[in-house]
């Protein structure tokens, strides 16, 4: 690590006294208030602000039609096209998980399954979003394509067992996702 | 160079002094070795740092060398012409002519001014080139594979591998989920024909049951017509197995392997004290492996001994002390019950109590023993002998694992001995109190319910539910295998420690705390021993087998305290085998 | 004796009335304030949301109104929250420090004039607690008295960043109660008296003292009105500022700090007693403002000569001039903790030494030679021409002197200089 010695800026007597640059600060915030008020910021146009600042009035105003499509909401679980589910419980996205929100028990999927030579499943698959930060690094490491972070961002409960996403519930945000593996059909 | 006398000059290079010492001189890339006669290029490479890619090789093993990842470069000087002089390098090793095709590192030996490069251009190319072919007809089913995490083709794909693949045709369907016996399952497809299965049970095992049929791209690993892989030691081939094609139905999709932490400790379930790695995660054990030692137990172990750890977090697990009032058992504080196990203890003259310890038990242990036994004031101690029948491998016929152990610590030739005056003792009325430690005495040691009914008092401390402990007064919870630290003594003489792998479930305590405290509240003493590494310094002083050892200096491949003449049979095996030149390791 | 308990009823009314029913509300009131102004400047909205939730009730709507309810709803979460107290602090001083916060601010209350004397039935009232004649004195030696509140907290709190808090605000409030002292010195010498009615009542009469347009005469002449206002103008900008110091307030809030100190002196108060630390701060903002109006901006005065007309507005025998007073004065109040509010969101705090330097370098010299300079001008009418001249030079020859050593004392030595 370099040293590096910093030459602080020499002030002449008006910067020393401190007055100008208070009255123009007093400027800039009180500009701020008015175009606040007016309804007239920078930005509200584009936020779809509620006439005060730039802010959106939730939960009367929505962003929903404003979210990207590369939004972030809550994790859950997809099925393919002919309706398995995609998960194998390799357990990759429990391993990656920041906040260690993925709890997943595996099983073996029993032989009289239509899908038993996908021979693994999860026998619960469960996300706490008390702990989800929805970083997204669980659909990045899912080698089966089988999690996805959704638009949901609306998740709220009352107990803290509201809060934990079981199987069911995961399938039922995720619902179906087409395309992409098809390493376990016939063709393969 | 030329002016120098060479005679004396090459004397004092360091290569010459191999010969007299019998070792051969080997440049591993481009640094000079010396290894013994006889070795293999891939031990002789791993001696030396450099580890060689491998799938078939396993050094306990011969060598087929069908698996052809272990290529690497060789080179020895040229022939002279008749008259010739080899030339020479400054150091006086002879110029290295390298030959332009590969050989595999495991099955070659070396020899005297080889040259061995195991990077560079050839290598790595043939490699790759392995690696392709291994992969053609590979599922890829990492996701599933209970392997993935400890796959070698995992591994030495992504270190060696090209990372695309270029085969476009249909891969070859093989049997998947196949049952080949009770503990093992097997998937071909994922097979890579390594045959260290089918040399396992062949040469260590002695149950040649596995076999490849089918040629090619076709070759399938099956199990002999008529015949089951259910010898006592099958669960080694999922070990030593490189992929995931052969799995323990145990451990089959229970937990992903990254996930597991490895403590190394010992097996507990006879007297060969078999080195062993526990995997646990979140203070539950998930499965148990075969620790190297070369000293006992080789890197095998039988499968009895490997599964024998689901009691452990099982129905029968006791978790908090237990009082006998009326007809029932009913929890009790610790301090509770061990103050009133105390007063009953002291209610009864010293020469009507006795004490049964279990050969189970760690040095430790039976050190405090023998100061109950002493605080108490009686002699009446004995343990409580198990026998089986040995098999001619890893399993011997003393199940307790620490007999050796309690001689020393007891100082006495046999520990079993006073059992018999003890039993005789409970029927006849002369012995009314008695503690016992570990053991079941109604499964194991010829007691009746009706004998332990005649007793006025019986304390009893268990890791499990069982007969004796119905019949106790007091039942203190201890803990077992996996939750402790301590020491024991096997069968050959070797120390060997035991490492708290997971916690004790609920209330249990560790065994020797439960000592400690039933002393303490025996003598109303105040605690001055906190560690079990104190124990063990008291044991250290006061016998002397144990003198200047302490529990870190053991170290995890034990130390040798004591001569015993017991030989365990499979060593025997594989020294023979070593000397015979089948295997290297 | 009925005279005895009427005389103790009305200033029991007086006490109820003035702090608890005008200055104890205009705390949540700031904190409101605050946090809408702070929004506007920040292009935010603010708490706009708690009001009567008449939906719950049938209504169609909820009644919102600006989110004024909101500082009920804070009082009452934090009054409602669990009174955690740690084990290792030193209970009786840890019990204490919040009581000490907000009491002294709430005493000084009683000697500022809220308006002018209210007259009904033939008997006249002053809008005042305690019509003190050492008002100012007063004022200083109780609100000095919160420095123990800050310091006790820290240092009861046993645990080192509350120390830390502690001992930063006990350094900061002492050295800036030299300069506030100080500062008004000229301003007492001006008017001759320390009872804060007085003082507003001639301001009232003769103009304020940072506006003096108004009410001229023989003893108040325009000149020597104009003539005093720059020392006038000094004092006002180190009272100011020295009351920011004071109160703890942005740019000076050192004693309290996320970033370094964790919380700050508050750090293992919790539930009402960190509450009745804010609202010490709040009061003492409030305080610090009415004794900047009362000082300065003309207390209750409408100005411009308006006030002896007011004054005389009557209905009957009530005389209500003093309500239109008590208004004037609320108003201006708000007006100068909006401005509190302003600066806080517009100015980044200081740095600790420079804190230091400016409370002790700059503030308490330039307070001493306002004092001079004040007391010259003030006598300058019964004093002669040569006398008053040889004082102007002997005042500027300090002023040169006080100056160069200030900025000696800046230089590092050369051998550090390096």
């Amino acid at each position: 690590m370099a040293v590096v010695k910093l030459q602080r800026p020499k002030l002449n007597f008006g910067e020393k006294i401190y007055f100008g640059a208070l009255i123009k600060g007093f400027f800039l915030t009180m500009t701020h208030a008015v175009k606040t008020l007016r309804g007239k910021s920078v930005g509200a146009d584009e936020l779809a602000s509620s006439g005060l600042g730039v802010t959106m009035q939730f939960p009367e105003q929505r962003w929903d039609e404003h979210l990207p499509e590369y939004y972030r909401g809550a994790p859950a679980l997809v099925t393919d096209e002919q309706g398995r589910e995609r998960c194998v419980s390799c357990q990759l996205c429990e391993f990656i998980c920041p906040p260690k929100a993925i709890k997943i028990v595996p099983s073996e999927i029993p032989s009289d399954d239509p899908w038993a030579k996908v021979e693994k499943r999860p026998l619960e698959f469960e996300i706490d979003m008390i702990r989800c930060i929805y970083c997204g690094m669980c659909e990045e490491v899912c080698p089966e394509q089988a999690i996805y972070l959704r638009k949901d961002y609306l998740i709220t409960g009352l107990k803290r067992a509201d809060m934990v996403h079981d199987k069911k519930k995961l399938y039922e945000i995720g619902g179906t996702r087409v395309g992409l593996v098809n390493k376990w059909n016939e063709l393969k | 160079m030329s002016d120098t006398p060479s005679a004396t000059a090459e004397l004092k290079l360091p290569k010459d002094q191999a010969t007299e010492k019998g070792l051969v001189n080997v440049q591993i890339d481009g640094v000079w070795h010396q290894f013994p006669k006889g070795t293999r290029m891939i031990e002789a490479c791993r001696q030396a740092q450099v580890i060689v890619p491998h799938y078939c090789y396993h050094p306990k093993l011969s060598s087929p060398g069908n698996c052809r990842m272990c290529l690497v470069q060789m080179g020895m000087p040229p022939r002279p012409t008749p008259g010739q002089e080899p030339q020479r390098d400054e150091n006086g090793y002879e110029i290295i002519g390298w030959i332009p095709r590969p050989v595999i590192a495991c099955a070659n030996t070396i020899g005297e001014n080889m040259g061995i490069r195991t990077t560079g251009e050839l290598v790595e190319k043939c490699r790759e080139g392995v690696m392709e072919f291994l992969l053609i007809n590979h599922p890829l089913d990492c996701p599933i594979c209970d392997q993935a995490g400890e796959c070698r083709l995992q591994e030495q794909s992504v270190q060696h591998g090209r990372g695309v693949s270029r085969f476009v045709d249909m891969k070859v369907k093989k049997p998947k989920n196949v049952e080949i016996g009770p503990r093992i399952r097997l998937d071909d497809e994922r097979c890579i024909m390594c045959s260290r299965c089918i040399r396992f049970m062949d040469e260590v095992a002695g149950d040649p049951v596995l076999g490849f049929t089918q040629r090619g791209a076709h070759t399938t690993l099956t199990v002999h017509p008529d015949r089951l892989l259910d010898s006592n030691y099958s669960l080694n081939t999922a070990d030593i197995c490189p992929v995931g094609a052969l799995t323990s139905n145990d451990f089959r999709f229970q937990m992903r392997v990254w996930f597991l932490k490895e403590t190394p400790s010992i097996d507990v379930n006879c007297g060969t004290g078999t080195n062993i790695t526990i995997w646990t995660r979140e203070n539950k054990i998930h499965r148990i492996t075969p620790r190297l030692n070369d000293e006992v137990n080789s890197a095998w172990m039988p499968d009895s001994h490997r599964l024998n750890f689901h009691y452990i977090d099982g129905e029968a697990r006791l978790t908090e002390p237990l009082v006998k009032s009326g007809s029932r058992h009913l929890p009790e504080t610790w301090a509770q019950a061990l103050a009133s196990a105390a007063a009953e203890i002291k209610a009864i003259p010293a020469a009507q109590t006795a004490i049964i310890a279990s050969g189970r038990m760690t040095n430790e242990e039976l050190f405090l023993t023998r100061a109950l036994a002493a605080e108490i004031g009686t002699s009446q101690l004995a343990l409580v002998p198990r026998l089986a029948e040995a098999d001619a491998l890893l399993i011997a016929a003393d199940r307790n694992p620490n007999t050796t152990g309690a001689k020393l610590v007891l100082g006495v030739e046999e520990p079993y001995w006073k059992l018999n005056s003890i039993r005789d003792g409970v029927r006849n009325g002369s012995i009314k109190s008695l503690i016992v430690l570990g053991d079941d005495l109604i499964t194991d040691a010829d007691f009746t319910a009706e004998d332990l009914g005649k007793l006025d008092f019986l304390l009893q401390t268990s890791v499990l539910a069982n007969p004796t402990a119905e019949q106790a007064h007091i039942v203190l919870p201890s803990a077992a295998f996996a939750e402790k630290r301590g020491s024991m003594v096997n069968l050959a003489g070797r120390l060997q420690r035991l490492n708290r792998a997971v916690e004790p479930q609920g209330q249990a305590h560790d065994d020797w705390e439960i000592l400690r405290d039933l002393i303490l509240a025996l003598s109303g003493g105040k605690n001055e021993v906190y560690h079990i590494e104190d124990v063990f310094k008291a044991l250290a002083e006061n016998v002397s087998a144990f003198n200047g050892l302490t529990l870190s200096k053991i170290g995890h491949q034990g130390a040798q305290i004591a001569d015993t003449g017991y030989q365990i049979p499979l060593l025997a095996n594989e020294r023979a085998r070593k000397a015979a030149g089948l295997i290297n390791g | 004796m009925p005279e005895l308990i009427f005389q103790i009823a009305i200033i029991v009314a007086k006490i109820v009335i003035l702090t608890f029913m005008v200055v104890l509300p205009l705390v949540p009131v700031s904190v409101y304030f605050e946090r809408r102004f702070s929004a506007v400047i920040q292009d935010r909205v603010g708490p706009n949301r708690v009001g009567i939730p008449l939906t719950l009730f049938g209504f169609k709507k909820d009644f919102h109104f600006f989110g004024l309810i909101q500082p009920i709803a804070d009082g009452l979460k934090l009054f409602l929250k669990e009174d955690f107290t740690p084990a290792h602090v030193r209970k009786a001083f840890y019990w204490m420090a919040p009581a000490l916060t907000v009491v002294p601010a709430l005493i000084t209350v009683c000697v500022v004039p809220f308006g002018s004397p209210i007259s009904i039935f033939g008997h006249t009232e002053k809008l005042v607690i305690a019509d003190l004649d050492i008002g100012p004195l007063f004022v200083f030696s109780v609100a000095s008295l919160s420095v123990y509140g800050i310091t006790l907290a820290g240092w009861s709190s046993n645990s080192k960043f509350p120390f830390i808090g502690g001992v930063r605000s006990t350094a900061q409030m002492i050295s800036y109660e030299i300069a506030l002292g100080l500062s008004i010195i000229p301003v007492i010498m001006y008017y001759g008296d320390l009872n804060l009615s007085t003082i507003v009542q001639q301001q009232a009469d003769h103009g304020w003292l940072l506006l003096p347009l108004w009410g001229h005469d023989a003893d108040h002449t325009f000149t020597s009105k104009l003539l005093f206002w720059f020392p006038a103008a000094i004092a006002f900008l180190i009272f100011t500022i020295s009351i920011f110091a004071e109160t703890n307030r942005m740019p000076f809030d050192l004693p309290e700090c996320e970033t370094e100190l964790v919380g700050g002196y508050h750090t293992e108060y919790s539930s009402m007693k960190f509450a009745m630390f804010f609202m010490g701060e709040y009061a003492a903002m409030v305080i610090g403002s009415a004794l900047i109006i009362t000082l300065f901006l003309g207390g209750w005065s409408i100005g411009f000569g308006l006030d002896a007309m007011v004054a005389n507005l009557h209905i009957g025998d009530f005389y209500f001039g003093g309500l239109i007073h008590l208004g004037c004065f609320m108003t201006k109040l708000i007006g100068f903790i909006l401005f509190f509010i302003l600066v806080r969101w517009t100015v980044p705090r200081f740095r600790y030494d420079q804190l230091m330097k400016l409370g002790w370098v700059v503030f308490f010299e330039a307070a001493l030679i306002n004092v001079f300079l004040a007391a010259l001008i003030v006598a300058a009418p019964q004093l002669k021409g040569t006398i008053i001249g040889i004082g102007a030079v002997l005042l500027v020859i300090v002023t040169a002197a006080v100056i160069w050593v200030a900025k000696v004392s800046e230089e590092t030595p050369k051998v550090l200089r390096a």
